[in-house]
């Protein structure tokens, strides 16, 4: 069978691309479009290393096909920072040394990003809560709580 | 495999039926992607049925809600009037999952699916939603408590799919709840799920009650014995603790690493009392509310 055709956005740029049917989003991300910024754990939902915006929702990209991105827009880790201007979710897991090995680092920050989109101020159980999908076996979890509450009250600063 | 995503229904069960092609339905894929991942199915084509409008969307109307089968968890979080008249419904669906599995999961996924552990099952059972199926030999309407028959069976039909589920408007004093049990605080599949719905009177007395527990048997159950405790009394803690023991008595669970057969057993018991006392809570607060109105 032929490749399927898609036409998509991402990280605010069209993007068109061939992959098979099977192939997940996040497949095609890495292996085609050699987005390498988001990564895979475990490949079924369990870690959250793979976690992407679709149309403004944080999803796993391993749970999704590739195919079904056709139209949509969707967002990755690779697009937070502006040019050499970290996000300040970027600069706060920086400061407050929130990552080791680094695998799950992306995915904190695409679904901590998500978190503040929708709540500028969360609590410390409100953050907790909302990452429990991401699994980190190195940090501990206390120093990219801290981080996230931290980037939070900068972010909120510099709107006010 | 092959992916297809029609627009219509007509469309969908035109794909799944087709002779000789083993096809089938995906809504939000938390299930099935996985068990295509683990190879534990392989299917030919899977049909995608979140672009049919009558699977999307969520309406409130003056006669009850319609929730399209394929609508995520974190759109049904976000609908508050469905949160305000079904908070149980609503509880039951949020706890599917993490932020990224809400994003997909569906209620048509997990009813489907046909897990006995399923969160939304139970909840859907006691608030008494009726879903409705369509397939080649046309439409139907099954209450949720009738889908399920064992561990990865359902009652529909060949090239069946769910359309929707529907909930009535709550009638006055009525509440709803979900509890469930799992060895984490949150990603973890139930030891014990209970959901129960009431209707009180204004005295107190219990007009209606449903009682529902998942994985505590080869399916979502529901338990009578467990409801009529409460039925036509005032639930006091003797009634209270009558309709625990029911459900104990109804429960027949497995033991596995989660829990042992002796400890999901207890466990029934304690979370349908829970679930029982919230749902009357909530039941009182909507009276409290109303008379406070008038
Ligand atoms: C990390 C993780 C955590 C999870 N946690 C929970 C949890 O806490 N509680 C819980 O209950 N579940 C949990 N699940 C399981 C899963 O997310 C839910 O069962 C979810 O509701 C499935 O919905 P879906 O839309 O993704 O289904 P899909 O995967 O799309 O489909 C599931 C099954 O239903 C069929 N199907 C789907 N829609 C329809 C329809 N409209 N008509 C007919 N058949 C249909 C499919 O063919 C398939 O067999 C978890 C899964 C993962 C990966
Ligand atoms: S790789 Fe997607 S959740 Fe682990
Ligand atoms: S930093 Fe290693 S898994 Fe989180």
């Amino acid at each position: 069978m032929s490749k399927r055709h898609v036409t998509t956005t991402i990280d605010g740029e069209g993007r068109e691309f061939l992959c098979e049917d099977w192939q997940t989003l996040l497949d095609v991300l890495r292996d085609v479009l050699m987005k390498t910024g988001t990564k895979e754990g475990c490949g079924t939902g369990d870690c959250g290393a793979c976690s992407v915006l679709l149309d403004g929702r944080l999803v796993c990209s391993c749970l999704m096909l590739a195919a079904e991105a056709e139209g949509r827009v969707i967002e990755t880790v690779e697009g937070m920072a502006e040019g050499d201007r970290l996000h300040p979710l970027q600069q706060h897991f920086l400061q407050e040394a929130a990552l080791q090995c680094g695998i799950c680092t992306p995915g904190f920050l695409v679904a901590a990003r998500a978190l503040l989109a929708q709540n500028p101020d969360p609590s410390e159980r409100e953050v907790r809560f909302w990452l429990a999908g991401n699994l980190c076996r190195c940090t501990g979890y206390d120093k990219i709580v801290r981080a996230v509450l931290a980037a939070a009250a900068e972010m909120r600063g510099a709107e006010a | 495999m092959e992916y297809a995503s029609p627009r219509s229904l007509d469309e969908a069960i035109g794909l799944l039926s087709q002779a000789g092609v083993d096809a089938r339905p995906m809504a939000g894929g938390t299930d099935l992607l996985v068990q295509l991942r683990t190879g534990a199915r392989r299917p030919e084509l899977l049909v995608d049925l979140k672009q049919i409008p009558g699977l999307c969307g969520i309406d409130c109307g003056s006669q009850g809600f319609r929730i399209g089968a394929a609508v995520s968890g974190a759109e049904i979080g976000e609908c508050l009037p469905l949160r305000e008249a079904w908070p149980g419904v609503v509880e039951a669906a949020e706890l599917i999952g993490s932020t990224q599995i809400q994003g997909r999961a569906s209620l048509g996924g997990n009813l489907c699916n046909a897990s006995p552990a399923a969160d939304s099952v139970p909840a859907l059972i006691a608030a008494g939603a009726v879903c409705t199926l369509i397939g080649p030999a046309g439409r139907r309407e099954v209450p949720v408590d009738d889908i399920v028959r064992g561990p990865g069976e359902t009652a529909l039909g060949e090239a069946e799919i769910i359309v929707d589920f529907r909930l009535p408007r709550p009638q006055d004093g009525t509440g709803d709840a979900y509890q469930r049990m799992i060895p984490r605080t949150e990603m973890d599949i139930a030891i014990v799920g209970a959901g129960v719905s009431v209707r009180v009177a204004e005295s107190g007395e219990c007009l209606a009650c449903r009682v529902a527990l998942g994985a505590v048997a080869a399916r979502p159950i529901r338990v009578d014995e467990a409801a009529a405790a409460l039925m036509g009394r005032r639930p006091d803690s003797e009634a209270l603790e009558e309709l625990a023991a029911r459900a104990s008595a109804a429960a027949d669970p497995i033991d596995d690493k989660r829990g042992t057969r002796a400890y999901r057993t207890r466990v029934a018991g304690v979370l349908a009392r829970r679930a029982a006392e919230e749902a009357l809570r909530r039941a009182g607060d909507r009276w409290a509310a109303r008379s406070q109105s008038s």
